[in-house]
């Protein structure tokens, strides 16, 4: 499986990480490189198995219905990089 | 006396109680190590402070003759992977820049509430991914053993990863033990390179909540010790349900100090035929003999095992750990916390952020895991794994029809030199061939340190159990403990 | 009443399929303890799980099981006791995770079907697609600053049912139908406050066009948050003629998501995305699959309310009101239960009449609903009873009626106080008759002659006579005893 610039290109934008043009080429090499690797897997005949749900052989548990967090706002935006008045802030969005 | 900082947890409890030392004291001694040993990079972040603060504490508790812990004043290292309130939380990625959680893991909270001290926050590879603790942002950290002979005599050693800062800290006697956890060995490697005894529990065994999460339906946290006993007492400490967490098995907590009798006597080990590789190092392949010979000298029964699918768990790994992750590091935007890199718009933002904030390997496991969950690419490569995963827990769960506990090598290759395997990802990633299909599957594994390498440098074997059974697998790793007698220490002075 | 639009190159149809979020009744979220109400101050209903701090994990809410569980059972739909949460992956300000735990191929509730009740009585059947739980995301405020978007993670977590239409729907009335009865049907489960202004029940609309009587299913577009009836039936209108316009000038419909915009009654392209979306869904791990047994079902099933169609169907049969009528009545459960209140032990079409004829021009006019209704139930039962025992006619009774109105009496009061009771005296009645018979020599004359239609100048005649309150069935008996002897 191997893997162009563009493909590469687009996946770090779905994944939002900006990668320099120069640095595309080696990359795809590198992602292509392990994907091969991988590709192993396509030897094995999987019909009929089932995929792995989880290993935990438990059911999923729930929870009551009751208030019992939030009203935190400090400890929310306590670390964030640019609050205001009570707000998280990113750059404008233009809908 | 033995050195403060030679001590076992066990050791440093009876030496509490005999009040041969008080915690401060061997908080002190253990501080002053941590500072000493400050080279080997370990810690990102020391907190002293806290530490003396918890031992004096301590001490309050014991003079008073108030209940203690199960750990009551024992300093221990915390994998920086672990919140920490107040305390500066980083997965050793620059992206989590400042970040000081306003509250504390689950394990974390409840070794506290045993008593444990904290020292500070070990170093690791970047959001746990790596195997020999080279993509910390923060800097690598270094093995405290030395290779006596060989091609890497005398050169700085990593210490293996994810959790290489935490079995350095343990290795050098500047903890008396310390938390790690284990996606696909980064409990288990790490141990095996550096001569300590690493735990991965069950998965669901210890809560996740409040643990960063790497690969989520393989993540565990679990002890990094200098014995097996230390192991079970930590564990202990650590492990209960936790509602907060919904993977968490609600389970009670056995004493599993109590288990190790020492007794192992009809006790059915399975050897699996596919652990022997092809290439194989004689010398991983005579200490496993060892490992085989000491426990049918104990009185176990032998047995070959068969685990078909073993061949395939590192791709299955290398698609699902990278898929979970691709979606649990998405929330490292910029917006609430950590690092933010500003942009123009938001898109902006979140690519300088995220470009700048993650580190390559980090990059390429969030590149690899969202090509793997693409449209059109979602059936052949995350479906697939998710199938031979299947068929891998199956592969076990035939195995332990038949025995008890599975004897396999932790790793492949003793501790190896800062800057080898850097190039090539996929030599890297075969540093955990031996400890990913306990991790697919769910299962408790152990590392024990068993013998050196021609080179000096320690090797482990590893110990698998059945699900939740953690009693019988220490019970047999307790065993090859003592048939061991490991005694060695790394070269450097601790 | 076939939707047609007519093109030049001949007639094309309409395909509308509705997906709908309904905001789920719980008191916390869906997968955290943080509170659900409606208009806090800022990122103050926020736990660190929905705020996606490092290491937080989701647990679900119970109640939103239940709650989905209900809402699948009124829609008649298969419930699935297995279903699984899988991860949306995508990048926005107000999606903390950078994904939204919803449910992709195994949703909790399957396929149902919902009664349309249209003019003139009408009704149709449109298939459910299918139900799931997921998690709403916070609020970008674009407004507070000119550089900076804020962000408000509120509603954050909050459980959505996301309601899927099978796309059977072919014209705007049908759409605005849909949206009444499923509004209907989740307001009396008290699964979903149906509060379109608030946010708690959102469309997108789907649309494609064909040459009518075609079966084919061309490509749609998506437009989306349309927030009113009244929005969605524009939206399709406008779509539906966009597309025929593009067929017919050669072009083709692209699949893309829309936005309506309300003060032009038009939908618009969002700003074309330089890559298209890719949400990559897959179980989240941090859950396992959602599992309940058959026998919560059934517990749930035991204990559902009377849904609209149910009480609908009885109205009709038991009480013989008109389909219409009775579609009216039950379409708010408050309406029903005033109605319910007013017609127990009554003239039931007599209360329809009353609630239906009257009362609901009262309320339109004066923007209130049933709940702040200015006539109590039980004073307008009393009205009916008036009028059923002949105390008062009819036509009386309307006047009464806006005395209690403007004063809030019991209309028995009323009746009293203003002397307005009928008489039923023959002897009184009888004396007035023979007047107007005597008044009327010319009259009497024409209805003798055949015009049976000058009756009516007789009545008013006595009518007058007695203020209105002689009981007009003895009046014409009267009459007719007299001029026809």
């Amino acid at each position: 499986m191997s893997l162009d610039k563009d493909t590469v290109k687009n996946i770090a934008y779905l994944a939002r990480i900006r990668v320099d043009d120069e640095k595309l080429e080696p990359l795809a090499g590198e992602l292509s490189s392990i994907l091969d690797w991988i590709e192993q897997l396509q030897e094995l005949d999987t019909d009929g198995v089932p995929p792995m749900a989880s290993v935990a052989a438990m059911k999923l548990p729930q929870r009551k219905d009751v208030v019992t967090d939030g009203n935190c706002r400090d400890a929310v935006l306590k670390n964030a990089p640019d609050p205001e008045d009570g707000f998280y802030t990113v750059p404008k969005v233009v809908e | 006396m033995t050195k403060l900082t030679d001590l076992t947890i066990r050791g440093a409890l009876d030496g509490l109680a005999a009040k041969e030392f008080s915690a401060a004291e061997l908080a002190e001694a253990h501080i002053q190590a941590m500072e000493a040993g400050r080279d080997l990079n370990a810690f990102i972040t020391e907190t002293p402070e806290i530490a003396l603060e918890r031992a004096r504490e301590s001490d309050n508790r014991r003079a008073k003759g108030d209940a203690l812990g199960a750990m009551d004043g024992v300093p221990i290292a915390m994998k920086d992977l672990f919140c920490t309130e107040g305390v500066l939380t980083t997965a050793a990625s620059h992206i989590l820049d400042g970040f000081t959680p306003p509250y504390e893991s689950t394990v974390s909270a409840n070794l506290r509430s045993a008593g444990a001290v904290m020292l500070g926050k070990a170093n690791l590879d970047e959001f746990a991914m790596g195997s020999a603790n080279i993509t910390s942002y923060y800097g690598p950290v270094k093995n405290p053993w030395k290779a006596t002979d060989g091609k890497d005599a005398g050169k700085d050693l990593v210490p293996g990863g994810s959790s290489g800062g935490s079995a350095a800290a343990v290795s050098g006697g500047m903890a008396v033990a310390a938390t790690g956890t284990d996606t696909g060995g980064s409990i288990r490697q790490p141990a095996s390179f550096c001569g300590i005894v690493g735990l991965k529990p069950t998965y669901g065994r210890c809560s996740r909540w409040g643990v960063i999460a790497f690969a989520s339906s393989l993540d565990q946290a679990g002890p990094m010790t200098k014995t097996v006993e230390d192991a079970a007492i930590m564990l202990g400490a650590m492990a209960g349900h936790d509602p907060k967490d919904s993977t968490s098995a609600p389970m009670a907590v056995p004493d599993f100090a109590a288990a190790l009798s020492g007794d192992v006597k009809g006790l059915k080990i399975g050897i699996p035929k596919e652990y022997r590789m092809d290439g194989m190092d004689p010398e991983i392949q005579a200490l496993w003999d060892q490992g085989v010979n000491w426990l049918k000298a104990a009185g176990c029964e032998i047995k070959d095992v068969s685990l078909p699918h073993t061949k395939y768990a590192l791709a299955t790994y290398y698609i699902v750990a990278p898929a979970e992750c691709s979606a649990n590091l998405a929330r490292y935007d910029g917006v609430r916390y950590g690092l933010r890199i500003p942009g123009d718009s938001l898109d902006d933002m979140y690519m300088n952020t995220r470009g700048e904030g993650f580190g390559h390997e980090v990059q390429r496991r969030i590149l690899i895991g969202t090509y793997a969950l693409s449209s059109g690419y979602y059936d052949a490569y995350y479906i697939k794994a998710q199938k031979v995963r299947t068929l891998i827990a199956n592969d076990f769960k035939a195995a332990f029809e038949d025995v008890d506990v599975i004897l396999t090598p932790t790793a492949p290759t003793p501790a190896f030199a800062l800057g080898e395997k850097q190039e090539d990802p996929v030599a890297m990633y075969l540093n955990d061939v031996f400890t990913v299909p306990t991790s697919l599957a769910g299962l408790p594994g152990i590392s024990v340190p068993a013998g050196l390498s021609k080179s000096g440098l320690p090797l482990g074997l590893q110990l698998i159990g059945r699900a939740f059974d953690e009693e019988t697998l220490l019970r047999a790793a307790h065993a090859v403990e003592l048939a061991a007698a490991f005694n060695h220490k790394p070269g450097r002075e601790g | 009443m076939t939707y047609v639009i007519k093109g030049e190159t001949g007639d094309w149809e309409v395909v509308i399929g509705l997906e709908v979020h309904c905001q789920v009744i719980s008191k916390a979220k869906l997968f955290s303890g943080a509170a659900t109400d409606f208009g806090a101050e800022p990122n103050t209903q926020v736990s660190l799980v929905d705020a996606a701090m490092p290491g937080m994990l989701p647990v679900i809410n119970e109640e939103c099981v239940r709650q989905a569980i209900k809402t699948g059972l009124g829609l008649k739909a298969q419930i699935n006791t297995t279903s699984v949460f899988a991860r949306k992956n995508y990048f926005y300000a107000d999606l903390p995770q950078g994904y939204q735990i919803s449910q992709f191929d195994q949703p909790i509730v399957g396929e149902g079907s919902i009664i349309l009740d249209l003019e003139g009585g009408a009704s149709r059947e449109v298939g459910i697609e299918r139900l799931h739980l997921e998690q709403d995301a916070g609020k970008s405020l674009h407004d507070q600053d000119p550089k900076r978007t804020f962000i408000d993670l509120n509603r954050t977590g909050v459980a959505l049912m996301e309601i899927v239409s099978k796309p059977d729907m072919r014209s705007p009335e049908e759409a605005g139908a849909y949206l009444r009865k499923l509004r209907s049907i989740v307001r009396y489960l008290e699964t979903c406050d149906g509060n379109m202004d608030q946010g708690s029940m959102r469309c997108d609309v789907n649309v494609s066009v064909r040459p009518a009587g075609s079966t084919e299913l061309r490509t749609r577009a998506e437009t989306k948050n349309v927030n009113s009836v009244r929005f969605v039936m524009q939206a399709i209108e406008h779509e539906a003629e966009r597309q025929v316009g593009i067929y017919e000038n050669g072009g083709e419909v692209v699949q893309e998501t829309r936005l309506f915009d309300a003060q032009k009654g038009v939908t618009r392209s969002m700003r074309s995305k330089e890559h298209a979306h890719d949400y990559r869904y897959f179980p989240d791990p941090d859950l396992l699959p959602l599992t309940f047994p058959q026998s919560l079902v059934d517990e749930i099933q035991s204990s559902m309310p009377e849904l609209p169609d149910e009480r609908k169907a009885r109205y009709v049969g038991d009480f013989g009101l008109s389909p219409y009528d009775a579609g009216v009545l039950v379409q708010e459960k408050d309406t029903a239960s005033y109605f319910e209140a007013v017609a127990n032990g009554r003239d039931a079409k007599l209360a329809a009449n009353w609630v239906i004829n009257n009362l609901f021009g009262v309320l339109a006019g004066r923007g209130v609903d049933i709940t702040n209704s200015p006539v109590s139930a039980e004073h307008l039962g009393e009205l009916i009873d008036l009028i059923s025992d002949d105390t008062i006619s009819g036509k009386i009774a309307k006047d009464v009626f806006d005395i209690m109105l403007e004063t809030g009496d019991a209309p028995g009061k009323i009746v009293e106080d203003k002397g307005l009771k009928q008489i039923t005296d023959t002897g009184a009645i009888e004396a007035a008759v023979d007047a107007a018979i005597a008044a009327g020599a010319a009259q009497v004359e024409q209805y003798r002659g055949g015009n049976e239609k000058i009756l009516g100048w007789f009545v008013g005649q006595v009518m007058k006579a007695t203020q209105g309150k002689a009981n007009p069935g003895q009046v014409n008996k009267l009459l007719k005893d007299k001029l026809d002897t």
